[in-house]
């Protein structure tokens, strides 16, 4: 069960007598339902970090000591004494000495040879693949972030219980009844929502309506006012003193591990990282992406544990593709397929490698072949962390990892 | 018991729900004009004004013919030179993609350009060529309105088709089964109604169907697999001709057209099932004559049922020319037009996937619902709006038409506020203000309703920019947020006030 302190019971409970006007001789009651409440499930935060473009896993884990390495990345390959080794073998990309500390600190977990059967290079099918959870061959308009609101789970029918902290909202966070919201920052968010004559209509209008969309218009209104209340106001309670690294990209981290150690109901945070479409001059480019992503998220657990707070949130990195192994004519690297992922939390079942590295020597049209399925990622994050059914949001059985 | 009365929508709700769903709306004037006219004679004028059309095209610079380089000559150019290309390209895209809005909001064919959007919907693909982008887009507008034959087979032979769905690739030795696939599933029969093994034959009979360097359709004989195949229960050394004649030759292809149309022109949510049977049977007998089919639809009384008016929700194509052609608003610069669409989730020319945009309820969220309401008091005041946009990734070498930041410079963008361009990512996650220059021109507006006063206005203005009724409530809140110090201010900020509601996304 995840620990509450003091602290954490004093602001939820300021919060909660706040935004819902508890009379005060019910207080300490209706306090207390809610403090149960927040211990049994609003504790468990999800937060997916996509990486836009592609990642290529093989220099950001890298084989130092693989021959097929060196041979195939004649000037991208990275060499074995810039590399940050973490084991005789395997070692990250000098950009990133935080993830070797986290890893050091036992809070990271590197999943390798992630991906699908049939995997489709293109950029946007692909993102579409990870973000809708769907096979390779199927179009499905809705995402696996959005099914898990559309599920029967008791928290999930408020729209932000899904934030992309972003100004538009992903496939992944479309289900097909409710959608999260995107969120850049809460207070302009707030601002966009809160004109008057908006307000107003939306109040004029909150009889049932007989028609369907526009029913599902005005709900939108409402949705979008009140989360917007909901989430500026929440994001007011804890402002982080801790300093993050210069960027957008940390600065969305940062935004949600306030909104976090604020005590939002919030389960499921998205956030993303863009550029790693590196078919020219791969190195430089991908190394500041790399130190972008690995400090920031240094930052955003330093913030989550100074709150006590690391063991109740799952970060989990993905990419739509890693890249070819042959690095091509310009310094840079093709489409590919296969490619690791990272989790982090401060209570992991199997820090370290989950998995061993891939086998260059066994591929598939030059590409890595993948050994495990996204989805079985998933299915363990919905069922174990979120507590759903994750059979039936994704359509399937997919084996779980005892990575929780 | 009290007898309730049907109610019946007015001759002028049918003539507006015509042209929102023939066309992108209809102007104050237009509507003057034509309202004493039959539907009937009415449906006709809008098919012969689009019996004449014009082609889209951009001027090309200097870059005009750099998608027929040789391929020995493309890969001796510089690094410089391959991204000034590529810079021009993604800016003759934009170009392309701008010209067609503006078609769109003022073309005299209206229901042809209409047509156009719903097939490039349809036959979705994007290509990093502009000139494959604009051979295609008149492609389609050539056989809008023609029989779906003669469009499916020049799509289908159209080279950016054929490299979006890698045919170039389709070789009898290794036959690529990306384009068979897509045909079957989402351009004519429909998920279900084809076997893995009907793929697998298909591709192999179109297995030579490419493109030369000139952006040409090519039938490279050496590649093409002529021997025996088995495609739906039929046997024969089948060519992709062939193939296409077999896949017009099943009902369930006029069904699955016949079902998509009925989604995107007569109602998304409420399918009448008895109606498209009947539609889908008599455009297979016509030999898929899509213009009778859309006649057969728009002269049809269910059509004009109160269930089937301001049923749809607006695409936010069909929502900026609406906007545009309706109102009079011409914008002094083109990038804004652009960042509409990416904010509201429809880049013209850049589909999400082969499959389209799923429309319908999926174009409202959040985020793009606020931004489609307070969009009107952008244009309607010029004021200041906030763009962003993600950085999305190069699709095979295509930059996607995302707005770097020398292309805003040469363009003469002001981006004022822009936050913290210093570091890597604000530069590729751009946020920045815009005022958005437009002109709108309601002087007819002026004419036609400045002789009510204010509580008949809200009711005519209502009935005029509206295709679902508001409440009192509604109504009364529009009047009060009105500007009141001049009989036009009143009118056009009231014009503005039910356009940032709700209903306005329907029609």
């Amino acid at each position: 069960m995840a620990k509450v302190t003091r602290r954490d019971f004093f602001k939820f409970s300021a919060l909660a007598s706040a935004s819902m006007m508890i009379p005060s001789f019910i207080k300490p009651l209706q306090a207390k339902e809610i403090t149960e409440k927040f211990l049994a499930s609003g504790a468990k935060k999800l937060v997916i970090v996509q990486l836009s473009g592609g990642n290529d896993g093989l220099n950001t884990v890298i084989p130092f000591k693989n021959d097929i390495y060196y041979s195939s990345r004649n000037s991208i390959a990275i060499q074995e004494k810039d590399v940050l080794k973490i084991t005789d073998e395997l070692g990250f990309n000098p950009a990133m000495p935080k993830f070797k500390s986290l890893y050091e600190s036992g809070y990271l977990s590197i999943i390798n040879n992630v991906g699908y059967p049939n995997p489709d290079r293109s950029h946007f099918r692909s993102m579409d693949i990870w973000q809708s959870a769907s096979d390779s061959d199927k179009y499905t308009t809705s995402g696996w972030i959005g099914r898990y609101l559309d599920s029967e789970c008791p928290d999930c029918k408020n729209p932000y219980n899904a934030i992309e902290v972003n100004d538009t909202l992903s496939l992944a966070l479309k289900g097909e009844k409710y959608n999260g919201i995107a969120v850049e920052n809460p207070e302009r968010f707030f601002m966009s929502t809160s004109e008057k004559y908006f307000g107003d209509i939306a109040n004029a209008n909150k009889n049932k309506h007989d028609d369907e969309n526009v029913a599902y218009l005005y709900k939108t209104i409402v949705e979008a006012t009140s989360s917007a209340e909901y989430v500026y106001k929440t994001s007011k309670i804890y402002k982080s003193k801790l300093e993050y690294p210069k960027g957008q990209f940390s600065s969305n981290l940062k935004t949600i591990a306030e909104l976090i150690v604020s005590g939002i109901d919030t389960q499921v945070f998205y956030v993303s990282l863009g550029g790693f479409d590196t078919h020219v001059g791969q190195n430089g480019k991908q190394e500041n992406l790399l130190k972008e992503l690995s400090e920031g998220i240094y930052s955003f657990t330093e913030d989550l544990k100074g709150n006590d707070k690391l063991n109740d949130v799952f970060i989990m990195t993905f990419s739509e593709f890693g890249r070819r192994v042959k690095q091509n004519a310009s310094g840079g690297t093709d489409h590919g397929t296969a490619n690791n992922i990272f989790v982090i939390n401060g209570n992991l079942k199997k820090p370290g490698f989950y998995n061993t590295a891939p086998d260059l020597t066994n591929l598939d049209n030059g590409d890595l072949k993948y050994e495990i399925d996204f989805r079985n990622i998933y299915a363990e994050v919905l069922n174990k962390w979120l507590n759903v059914n994750d059979k039936k949001i994704l359509g399937g059985n997919f084996k779980q990892l005892n990575l929780i | 018991m009290i007898k309730l009365v049907k109610m019946t929508p007015t001759q002028q709700r049918k003539i507006q729900h015509l042209y929102h769903r023939a066309g992108f709306g209809i102007s104050i004037s237009e509507l003057n004009k034509i309202q004493n006219n039959s539907i009937k004679v009415i449906v006709n004028n809008i098919f012969s004004s689009s019996k004449n059309y014009t082609d889209l095209s951009i001027d090309y610079g200097e870059y005009a013919g750099s998608y027929k380089m040789k391929k020995e000559a493309r890969e001796n150019l510089t690094q410089e030179e391959k991204k000034k290309i590529q810079k021009a390209f993604r800016e003759d895209i934009v170009k392309i993609n701008v010209k067609w809005i503006n078609k769109l909001a003022t073309d005299n064919a209206q229901l042809r350009e209409k047509m156009t959007l719903f097939w490039h919907g349809h036959f979705a693909c994007k290509s990093p060529v502009p000139m494959f982008n604009q051979n295609q887009n008149n492609t389609l507008r050539k056989f809008a309105l023609g029989k779906f034959g003669d469009l499916l087979m020049a799509v289908s032979k159209d080279p950016a088709m054929l490299q979006f769905l890698n045919n170039q690739q389709n070789r009898k030795k290794s036959p690529n089964e990306n384009f068979a696939r897509e045909v079957m599933e989402l351009f004519t029969l429909g998920r279900g109604n084809y076997t893995e093994e009907d793929i697998k034959n298909s591709a192999r009979a179109f297995t030579g169907w490419g493109f030369n360097e000139e952006g040409e359709f090519v039938f490279r004989d050496k590649q093409h697999d002529d021997g025996e195949k088995n495609f739906m229960g039929k046997t024969g050394n089948f060519s992709g001709e062939d193939v296409i004649k077999i896949i017009l030759e099943n009902k369930k292809t006029a069904e699955f057209i016949t079902n998509k149309i009925y989604r995107f022109f007569v109602n998304e949510n409420d399918t009448d099932k008895e109606v498209v049977k009947k539609l889908a049977g008599e455009f297979y007998d016509s030999g898929y004559d899509i213009e009778k089919l859309m006649k057969n639809i728009f002269t049809s009384d269910w059509f004009y049922d109160e269930r089937n008016i301001g049923a749809k929700i607006k695409s936010p194509t069909e929502l900026i020319s609406g906007m545009m052609r309706v109102f009079n608003v011409k914008f002094e610069n083109d990038l804004p037009i652009v960042f509409m669409e990416k904010s509201m989730g429809q880049m013209l020319l850049n589909p999400p996937n082969v499959a389209g945009w799923p429309g319908g309820k999926n174009w409202i969220d959040t985020s793009s619902l606020m931004f489609r309401m307070k969009l009107p008091e952008v244009l309607f005041k010029s004021s200041e709006l906030e763009f962003s946009y993600k950085d999305t990734p190069d699709e095979d070498n295509m930059k996607e038409v995302n707005m770097k930041e020398d292309n805003m410079k040469d363009d003469e963008m002001n981006m004022q506020k822009q936050k913290k361009n210093k570091n890597d990512s604000a530069n590729r996650e751009k946020k920045f203000f815009k005022k958005v220059k437009t002109n709108i021109n309601l002087n007819d507006y002026f004419t036609t309703f400045g002789k009510y006063d204010k509580e008949e206005l809200v009711g005519y203005l209502s009935e005029f920019v509206l295709q679902k009724d508001i409440n009192t409530n509604t109504k009364k809140l529009a009047l009060t947020y009105s500007d009141i110090s001049s009989k036009e201010n009143f009118i056009e900020s009231l014009i503005m006030r039910l356009m940032s509601l709700p209903e306005y996304q329907l029609c």
